[in-house]
């Protein structure tokens, strides 16, 4: 079948530069940063959004690669018709500084050694990212951006835009993220880390010529997916059931719940990097969007408008460190807009209420682009 | 077009181009009304998530939140104009809630129901039940009020705190009313400061 509000086949693109001055200080180069566009640009180069991926996304934002059958991460928000309207919009999303789905990560050949660069990857920050996508911005011959959206990590690093170069920006849209991780976001990160790092085919990161470390990158990527998803969420999906019917056995994943947790697991290791996942994890836990200050100094005089989303099952990105923002934009006098979704699909929310999502975002464009 | 006789005096009310807080906006077609009538910069709290995308398709900056934690957060004189159109009955905390009102807006706006009314005062006296009239549409089951208070209980209440009343508008029905509002007006408009 083929869907009309598809963007259809589409080609992930690739942008290479020098290099650029990391936050700590060290050059990083050449870099290639993969981007995909969805669009076309107008005339007065004024309808450009880019969209910021979490975690584990990546530049595929919407529709689909030659011969596969799965779409891109946002696609039920992207395309012809939708909330980010590719027939209004020209959209841009690129994998982030530090992945593995086409930028330059740690999985990257380094050219001081001709081998991937491994642990002498730089440290990076969410900041370092957002620069790369300046970078790409400027390459595109975009001045200031429609918008900028993201949830989660991409939530951040709109936060990031928003808090350093909100001049180039019109609006920030701000999902189900937070000005800083709590402890509680930074311990589930280090355990997830910690998984990675036990694993004995890690090799202090030198993996990449042999095994690689499966069994520690599954077991990150099931508790980040624990807490993405809500008690509800997960009493819906599963409930107590056993996987057909099997009579339990020992330590077999025989409740549905685990079987779902282990394939989401083994499909992780196979697309994802684990020194990736080690790098970019870090830079969630040390970002602060207000860098020390209180963050409403950071807005005084940001013209930027800004639309907070939240959901209320979300408990890995509670609301109440969307408020935090929004309280900072009302001390500032930034031009905001505030939701609470009543949702209970957890953290997964930004990604699954796409109904909610489309009204919101499809309203907030359009009152941005009218100005 | 918006007809609501309350939204169209409070629009008469407000100077063009100023800033605007609406607490409790319900679906912005107050704030939409002023946005369009006077320019102004508007702001809107509401607790209602269905409002909520209802004042986002209006192109309104609303917050999703209630009114006693939403104001507390602003700093002092940030907005012209603070309303509250029926809505200081609804809050918890109407103290704290005016006091903060008045701190963040250089003049604060009250829209009230009579609940004094004539009508509701027949039903009262004579039917012997809680009234339901066209400003106090709710059963004592399905309403939002937390608190009942007639015209006079206001102004009562403003001389003894000194709070100024700048301005007082009455409506009864569709029309202004003007003598004894606390026996005939459906809803009192106030201007404080």
């Amino acid at each position: 079948m083929v869907d009309k509000k598809s963007i259809g086949v589409v080609k992930t693109q690739f942008f290479d530069f020098d290099g650029l001055t990391l936050e700590s200080k060290e050059k990083l180069g050449p870099v290639t940063i993969a981007y995909e566009t969805y669009g076309e640009l107008n005339p007065n180069n004024s309808n450009a959004v880019l969209l910021l991926h979490a975690l584990s996304g990546d530049a595929h934002a919407a529709g689909f690669h030659e011969g596969e059958d799965k779409p891109g991460w946002w696609d039920d928000l992207v395309g012809p018709g939708k909330a980010f309207d590719t027939q209004k919009y020209f959209v841009i999303c690129s994998n982030i500084l530090g992945g593995c789905k086409g930028s330059t990560g740690p999985s990257s050949i380094d050219p001081a050694t001709g081998k991937p660069y491994a642990l002498d990857f730089p440290s990076i920050t969410i900041g370092d990212m957002v620069n790369a996508q300046l970078k790409l911005i400027d390459h595109l011959g975009i001045k200031k951006l429609l918008a900028v959206a993201g949830g989660s990590m991409g939530g951040m690093q709109a936060l990031e835009w928003l808090a350093k170069h909100n001049e180039r920006i019109q609006s920030a849209i701000v999902i189900a993220t937070a000005l800083r991780h709590s402890p509680q976001q930074i311990a589930f990160d280090e355990v997830g880390r910690q998984a990675v790092m036990a694993d004995p085919n890690w090799k202090s990161g030198r993996y990449y010529e042999g095994p690689l470390p499966s069994r520690g990158l599954t077991v990150a990527r099931m508790i980040g997916h624990i807490t993405y998803m809500s008690d509800t969420s997960m009493a819906e999906k599963f409930g107590r059931q056993r996987k057909n019917g099997i009579e339990p056995f020992k330590f077999t994943a025989d409740f549905e719940v685990e079987g779902y947790l282990r394939y989401r697991g083994d499909s992780f290791v196979k697309r994802f990097d684990a020194n990736s996942y080690l790098y970019i994890t870090k830079a969630m836990d040390n970002f602060d969007a207000s860098g020390g200050k209180n963050f409403h100094e950071v807005l005084k005089g940001v013209r930027a408008k800004v639309l907070v989303i939240a959901f209320k099952s979300d408990w890995l990105y509670p609301s109440y460190q969307s408020k935090e923002i929004v309280k900072a934009c009302k001390l500032a006098g930034v031009d905001a807009t505030y939701c609470e979704v009543n949702s209970t699909y957890g953290h997964d929310a930004f990604l699954l209420e796409t109904q909610q999502e489309t009204h919101l975002i499809t309203h907030y464009l359009k009152k941005v682009s009218s100005k | 077009m918006n007809t609501r006789i309350d939204h169209r005096i409070i629009s008469g009310i407000i100077e063009p181009g100023s800033s605007v807080l609406d607490l409790g906006c319900g679906n912005g077609d107050l704030l939409e009304l002023l946005t369009k009538e006077k320019n102004v910069r508007a702001q809107g709290i509401e607790i209602d998530e269905q409002a909520i995308y209802q004042c986002v398709a209006k192109g309104l900056s609303v917050f999703h939140g209630d009114i006693d934690s939403g104001l507390s957060e602003y700093a002092d004189r940030s907005f012209d104009y603070v309303i509250l159109n029926q809505s200081l009955q609804q809050v918890r905390h109407v103290e704290s809630v005016l006091k903060d009102a008045l701190r963040v807006g250089k003049k604060v706006i009250i829209g009230l129901p009579n609940f004094a009314y004539c009508k509701a005062r027949f039903q009262l006296f004579f039917g012997g039940r809680v009234p339901v009239t066209p400003s106090l549409p709710y059963s004592w089951y399905d309403t939002p009020n937390l608190h009942f208070l007639s015209l006079s209980d206001f102004l009562y209440y403003c001389r003894e705190r000194g709070i100024k009343i700048e301005k007082a508008v009455y409506t009864q029905g569709k029309k202004r009313s003007g003598l004894f509002p606390n026996f005939f007006a459906e809803l009192g408009i106030f201007v404080i400061k």
